[in-house]
């Protein structure tokens, strides 16, 4: 299966022969092998549930393999906890921080490194260090800046300087721009690319494949548990790996009909929002949504785009102060003093952009979470008591429907893969059929074929007439999907672009809150220029 | 998936961490010179050996009962109700006021009046909590402890001054009348002609508490209202985007969580003391919390954990009586009990875990 280079100055950084490890029954690394040869960029590409993240927790010591053998550097080692895998040379950046939000960067990074029982001396030691990273790497951060005060770019380089402090040579970085804006993105690799020069290792996990064609020099690909293929970057493309990843032909453009507009469904006028404490989040928001169209808001997160799919969703924070007026069907529609349930029953569907925290209750099991937000529909009711039978019939539809794995209904939300949880919850909206449907990142974690999928139910539903309000910090998606394109930042709707003419740099400077027309032409701005403030400063 | 069979998740793990807690009890016994075997025996015998074992061990839980269930309906909601002790003793009051007010002909119709006064005093005492925890973001754990001392303070005050009959120096109310008295499991009997449990406190409480667990169970899992509070529980974002209002869902389920503490003076209040006495509840709404921490919060879970904890109680008194172990070791035990299958829980059940899957494995 490995098809790379023979690195000739020796052993591989990192080879994995035959690892196993099974959960109960479920197989979710079956006899996988892998070498990356040291100082480069290895991708690792799967869809969710493929069993990449199983694979890095056992390098990174979380788990014990059943059966298999890990090299470091040519050398067998037993890594028994994340301890034994620093030592071993290995930093880990996690999809979610770990970082302790009230502590400077500084004392984030000697966290659990400390030199003695006195904290000053390691701080020191600490601060020449960072300064030294900062300089070779471009990993510019403010060593005494509290971590909450940082944007999510900043924190994830504390990340990154936290494992090259502790002299890391493996470095294991999970979707790491799921967070990023395009230009934070870009500066990432620039990162990236500079330590793999200066000979680190680099492994990338990812489910996006221009990343993966645009920064490794090979990847290697998981499917169901196994390691499918192995290759070099420079000689595959995204269509060869996409089909690898889910085993079939994937389209990777979503085919639509132009859009058919109606009427207005929701009209939103001057929509304003403070929050309990005190920052303006929304200032005057003016939006259109039509009646078989999908209407896309772009943005970098934190721009007040989880507000407004709050209001509209009926469950604004608790002791915000709202202004303005929403229309639904060219009726008024309360802007406070309703609740999520009532919008459900005037014809909103939303699928929220969290689905772990609001879209399900993890430990429900899939048919309740089906009926979770419609449960008191008359359907499921018999008597005092809810009709089961009723709601595992309509779960056990919708699960077929929407190709849910595995199909089984008294599943736990948590034992299903991303995708699937998403698509339970856009199951649970759209076969609804609402007037208007709210959906806020619809594939974030989700992998290839459950996005094919998402994505021809978002335009079967817009073909049916029906409106839809898509907010996704992917531009790739809301490219793809929209009909119109609104671009959000600080609270205001920036601009709006069809996406026939919209170019990828008019639309970074919209999000980074850039005028059109203020800057000269608009192609001769730099990557760099696109600095984005930090995420709900 | 799940890490260990059903079975084992609910049976074997509390039986483990029951089997070291009398381990170390017995150790505990034996270090102050008795023998641990002689005074098994005697608490077996006593709680359980004879008829008039076992009704006490069936009154006192009767009591248990209902402060688990208590704990574990407010524990679906993701709250803590640690004032069951309150809530029964206002429960005992309403229970007290409902049969000192009206002469009741028959206690068939006092009961139900009983259960409403006992249910809607133990509810009112939840609310305020309840109210501040919704409203005002006071901890339910603070003023839920806090309403046990206030219940206690306010329960002196009106026994002495108030409920007291002129003359008496004892505080505590007037006897209830005659007919409210409620049957005991024992006439129960006999009128099936069977002789069991003569002299024993074991009332027709109890067949309420078994209703209340299936009521409980019932609620929890098959109505809309049980669907709200489990998911409220489990993520009150979650609740929000569903369209379920959890101010309304702390303060239901604090009222049912209140009414079934209070519904606890049915047992000691009406059925045994048959009036309402100072400190009538004896503890019995903290043993509801590890009741329903053993019970993994399950109607029928807090069902065996209350016959267990009845049985410590019973053997534990037979233990004082009729043998040289000291009352106080009594608690010890149950200390230990509460220890092991609540607090220790993840010790036995982690091991337990790893032992499945290593089985697993082998069997794969």
């Amino acid at each position: 299966m490995t098809a790379q280079p023979e690195v000739p100055d020796g052993a591989p950084a990192i080879e994995l022969r035959g690892i196993s490890k099974a959960f109960g029954p479920v197989q979710a690394n079956k006899g996988i092998d892998l070498r990356v040869s040291r100082g480069t960029i290895h991708g690792i590409i799967g869809e969710n549930g493929a069993g990449k993240s199983t694979l890095m927790s056992i390098l990174y010591g979380f788990y014990r393999p059943d059966s298999g053998e890990i090299l470091i550097g040519g050398n067998p080692i037993t890594i028994t906890d994340s301890q034994t895998a620093i030592r071993a040379g290995i930093g880990m950046v996690f999809q979610h921080f770990k970082l302790v939000q009230n502590f400077t960067v500084l004392e984030n990074v000697i966290l659990g490194a400390e030199d003695g029982r006195l904290l000053r001396p390691s701080l020191s030691r600490a601060r020449g260090e960072l300064k030294r990273l900062a300089s070779e790497y471009e990993l510019q951060v403010d060593p005494d800046a509290l971590v909450e005060d940082l944007s999510v770019g900043h924190q994830q380089r504390v990340e990154i300087l936290k494992a090259l402090y502790r002299q890391a040579d493996i470095l294991i970085l999970d979707e790491p721009t799921g967070v990023l804006t395009p230009a934070e993105a870009d500066h990432l690799f620039r990162i990236l690319r500079g330590l793999r020069d200066e000979g680190k290792t680099i492994i990338l996990i990812t489910h996006k494949l221009r990343e993966i064609m645009e920064i490794t020099d090979n990847v290697s690909v998981m499917r169901r548990g196994e390691m499918v293929a192995s290759v070099t970057t420079s000689e595959t493309s995204p269509t060869q790996l996409a089909e690898l990843m889910v085993g079939r032909k994937v389209l990777l453009r979503v085919e639509k009909a132009p859009a058919q507009p109606g009427a207005p469904v929701l009209e939103v006028r001057g929509l304003r929002m403070v929050d309990a404490a005190g920052v303006e989040r929304l200032r005057g928001i003016d939006l259109d949504i039509r009646a078989g169209e999908v209407l896309g808001i772009a943005g970098v997160a934190g721009n007040g785009q989880t507000q407004l799919l709050e209001i509209l969703g009926g469950y604004p924070e608790a002791g915000a102060k709202i202004e303005g007026a929403l229309r639904l069907k060219g009726q008024p529609l309360p802007l406070t003093g309703s609740d999520a349930g009532a919008r459900r029953k005037a014809g909103i569907g939303h699928v929220p952009e969290d689905r772990q925290v609001e879209g399900l209750i993890m430990d429900f099991s899939a048919w309740e979470n089906v009926a979770f937000g419609y449960h008191d529909a008359p359907e499921f009711q018999s008597g005092w008591l809810m009709d089961q039978s009723a709601i595992r019939a309509d779960a056990q539809a919708k699960i077929e429907h929407f190709d849910v794995r595995p199909p089984n209904p008294e599943l736990a939300a948590k034992n299903f893969s991303g995708g699937n949880q998403q698509k339970i919850v856009v199951a649970r909206e759209v076969e609804r059929n609402p007037d208007l449907l709210l959906i806020g990142q619809p594939t974030r974690g989700v992998d290839i074929g459950a996005i094919e999928f998402i994505h021809k139910r978002i335009i079967a539903l817009r073909d049916a007439g029906k409106a839809v309000l898509l907010v996704s910090v992917e531009l790739d998606e809301i490219m793809a999907l929209a009909d119109r394109i609104a671009v959000m930042f600080d609270g205001r709707i920036m601009g709006e672009r069809l996406p026939e003419e919209a170019t990828t740099a008019d639309l970074g400077c919209l999000m980074a809150g850039i005028e059109p027309g203020t800057i000269a032409p608009q192609d001769a701005i730099p990557p760099a220029a696109l600095h984005v403030p930090a995420e709900g400063a | 998936m799940d890490r260990m069979p059903k079975w084992a998740d609910v049976i074997l793990t509390p039986l483990i961490s029951l089997a070291l807690a009398f381990a170390i009890s017995a150790l505990v016994i034996l270090a102050i010179g008795e023998s641990p075997i002689e005074a098994l025996k005697v608490m077996v015998e006593g709680a359980l050996g004879s008829s008039y074992g076992w009704g006490f061990t069936l009154y006192y839980a009767t009591n248990f009962i209902f402060t688990g269930l208590a704990v574990t309906v407010a524990y679906h909601a993701g709250l803590f109700n640690i004032g069951g002790e309150g809530q029964a003793a206002m429960g005992g009051l309403g229970v007290a006021l409902v049969l000192l007010a009206v002469p009741w002909p028959h206690w068939a119709l006092a009961l139900p009046a009983a259960m409403i006064g006992a249910a809607l005093f133990g509810a009112l005492w939840a609310l305020i909590p309840a109210w501040l925890q919704a409203r005002r973001g006071s901890h339910i754990v603070i003023t839920t402890i806090m309403f046990n001392f206030i219940a206690a303070a306010l329960l002196n005050y009106v026994l002495v001054n108030l409920l007291r009959p002129v003359g008496s120096m004892d505080p505590a109310s007037a006897s209830f009348a005659e007919p409210t008295h409620l049957p005991k499991l024992s006439d129960m009997a006999l009128g099936f002609g069977m002789e069991w449990g003569k002299n024993t406190p074991a009332n027709v409480s109890f067949f309420v508490a078994l209703a209340a667990c299936l009521l409980v169970w019932l609620l929890i899992w098959r109505t809309k209202l049980g669907f709200e509070i489990r998911a409220f529980g489990k993520s009150e974002r979650g609740a929000l985007y569903a369209g379920i209002s959890p101010v309304r869902i702390t303060v239901i389920a604090m009222l049912i969580s209140g009414a079934l503490a209070g519904l606890m003076a049915i047992n000691n209040v009406m059925g045994e003391a048959e009036r309402l006495v100072l400190n009538a509840v004896e503890g019995a709404g903290f043993i509801g919390i590890a009741v329903a921490l053993m019970g993994r919060n399950h109607p029928f879970g807090v069902l065996l954990a209350a016959l267990l904890f009845g049985f410590l109680y019973q053997g534990g008194g037979e233990l004082a009586l009729w043998t040289s172990v000291p009352r106080e070791l009594i608690v010890v035990i149950q200390a230990l009990v509460i220890l092991f299958t609540g607090a220790l829980d993840n010790m036995v059940r982690m091991p337990l875990e790893r032992i499945f899957m290593a089985l697993r494995r082998k069997g794969a």
